[in-house]
């Protein structure tokens, strides 16, 4: 495990409540995300999971609540800022640049690290030029670091589900970000492709200093990657702490396995 | 027997007995199918970036082609009119963005294509107020395209180039060149790309799909001028123009509405396809095939390739 779960606070929501006409996905709920942690959001399907990270990349709106990130306090965020403040994400069930090969996927996660003019984009050299050989130079690395070479010039629609659930980590480093938030990483995946995601999420948190904050259902790997985590149930924050107290609260077995009476 | 002699053999018999005739057809269909393919091409920009077939796109064909032919008339030099007009496609792009397509953000994409609809009534009103009703020329000679015809002694006869149609065919290929290349090479290019395969995703990444909007709805603007000034050079300027744009539609039909190969090669396909046959096997059927001929083509093709020749196959998990 990483020694973090000490550094200051990175994003903080609060009170947050997010209601899609008569219903309510998140009802008053709190947590922060330390710098430099790895923050486990778990819970039953429906849960409210995905809606908390949609609210904190601002895909979402909550109705009310804040949200403290970097020294701004908004109530809501909206994508473009949370992009260039940087929070990168993954998705649920992959949203990559399908007829995009690999390479221009992770280029277009840099996005807006490249400055330069349309007129220089055009002439194809001098500032532009360098300035694309630059970012690719960040982006090989990337690639290098995820082992993905051979599939660099490959449309990333004809690869396996387990492969572009990596290029799409990929897309989101190229980044560069302060927070990564991740949903279900390894879903679909067989063990040794969970395993290996496993490894380079923790090199992630690790080596780049990367605060990781990820939905996952697999337990096993929730309680050996995460420092702590945020329990959700029916959009309510039922427990928070870390790993080995939570798997003991009552509340969070009783969510999962349902109670009798 | 003789039907079958007539529609096999006797029009082949035809081309190869007057080849010179062959080759003017063949050019005019090729003249006709790059500007179909610059029409198609208006409406696969705006369809890859937002998912929305633009119904708007023939009258911003007459708009354009009307504000250019009506800032003449006002007095203005032609070149300057030409530069106003591209500003006025831009302030035109601008405004759908911010008035017609960031308020709709996440609706159904029908009723964006309803919204296009009320684009279109908004522009016809519009431009009849500012510029009237009335059939104008267009400004051919002020633009420096040029006019006359190079007669080609070529194959025991005489093959006509109208000048002018040699100016459309190498604009239109440049503009469609010069689309492919950015879409294809620029930052710019990857970005539009991004945003055609995934809205959340490119947004994620920090593209803003505003920018983008305006970029394409701009882009279709400039293609819109292009055709306005290719087709009411051929014509004349007037809201009929508006169903050339019709043409599109089986052109996109038959290269799929998300690919820019298609649009081109769907325009030439249509393009050469249609004067070809007027001219072969029109007259058994008493002519006048070139109104319909395309739909049929391209009805044909989407029996065997329901997403077109060059669409992107669409598989959903249910």
């Amino acid at each position: 495990m990483s020694g973090a779960g000490a550094g200051e606070t990175l994003l903080g929501v609060a009170g947050i409540s997010l209601r899609f006409g008569g219903v309510q996905a998140l009802s008053d709920v709190s947590f922060d995300i330390r710098r430099g942690e790895i923050r486990a959001i778990i819970g039953p399907n429906g849960a409210g999971k995905t809606s908390m990270l949609n609210v904190i990349n601002g895909f979402y709106h909550p109705q009310a609540g804040r949200i403290d990130f970097g020294g701004h306090r908004l109530s809501r965020m909206r994508p473009g800022f949370a992009a260039r403040h940087g929070i990168a994400r993954t998705f649920q069930n992959v949203a990559l640049f399908r007829g995009m090969t690999t390479l221009d996927n992770l280029m277009a996660g840099r996005a807006l690290k490249m400055r330069r003019g349309f007129f220089w984009q055009l002439l194809r050299h001098g500032p532009a030029m360098r300035e694309e050989i630059e970012q690719r130079r960040a982006v090989e690395e990337i690639i290098d670091f995820l082992e993905i070479e051979a599939i660099r010039r490959v449309p990333v629609g004809r690869l396996p589900y387990g492969l572009q659930k990596r290029v799409e980590l990929g897309r989101a480093l190229a980044m560069e970000p302060e927070l990564l938030l991740l949903d279900e990483p390894m879903t679909g995946m067989n063990l040794e492709e969970k395993e290996d995601m496993c490894r380079y999420i923790l090199e992630v948190n690790s080596q780049f200093g990367t605060t990781i904050a990820l939905i996952e259902h697999d337990m096993g790997v929730v309680m050996d990657l995460s420092n702590r985590v945020v329990v959700l149930d029916y959009g309510r924050k039922i427990a928070d702490d870390v790993p080995a107290v939570v798997k003991q609260d009552p509340a969070v077995i009783a969510a999962y396995l349902g109670v009798a009476g | 027997m003789h039907l079958l002699y007539l529609i096999l053999i006797d029009p082949f018999a035809q081309m190869g007995a007057a080849p010179d005739l062959l080759a003017q057809t063949l050019w005019e269909g090729l003249v006709s199918g790059v500007l179909y393919a610059l029409i198609a091409l208006g409406f696969v920009l705006i369809y890859k970036a937002s998912g929305v077939f633009n119904f708007a796109q023939g009258i911003m064909v007459v708009f354009s082609a009307l504000t250019l032919v009506g800032l003449y008339a006002a007095g203005v030099p032609a070149l300057l009119a030409l530069a106003i007009t591209v500003g006025v496609m831009f302030v035109l792009a601008v405004a759908v963005e911010r008035l017609v397509l960031r308020p709709l953000v996440n609706r159904p994409d029908i009723i964006l294509f309803m919204a296009t609809f009320g684009l279109t009534y908004f522009l016809i009103g519009f431009g009849e107020l500012v510029f009237g009703g009335d059939t104008k020329q267009m400004i051919t000679a002020q633009l420096y395209l040029p006019a006359g015809a190079i007669d080609l002694h070529i194959l025991g006869g005489i093959v006509t180039l109208q000048k002018l149609d040699i100016a459309a065919a190498i604009i239109a290929s440049l503009m469609v060149a010069a689309l492919a290349f950015v879409f294809q090479y620029t930052r710019i290019g990857r970005a539009l790309r991004a945003v055609a395969d995934s809205h959340r995703a490119a947004l994620s990444v920090g593209i803003s799909l505003n920018q983008i909007w305006v970029i394409v709805w701009f882009a279709a603007g400039i293609v819109a001028l292009a055709t306005g000034i290719m087709w009411g050079a051929r014509s004349e300027v007037s809201f009929a123009l508006e169903v050339v744009a019709l043409k599109a539609l089986p052109v996109l039909i038959l290269g799929g509405f998300t690919s820019i190969p298609g649009a081109i090669v769907g325009g030439l396909i249509i393009g050469l396809s249609e004067k070809l046959f007027e001219l072969y096997w029109g007259p058994l059927v008493g002519g006048g095939t070139e109104a319909w001929f395309a739909y049929v083509v391209a009805l044909i093709v989407l029996f065997f390739r329901p997403h077109g020749l060059f669409g992107e196959v669409i598989i959903e998990r249910i």
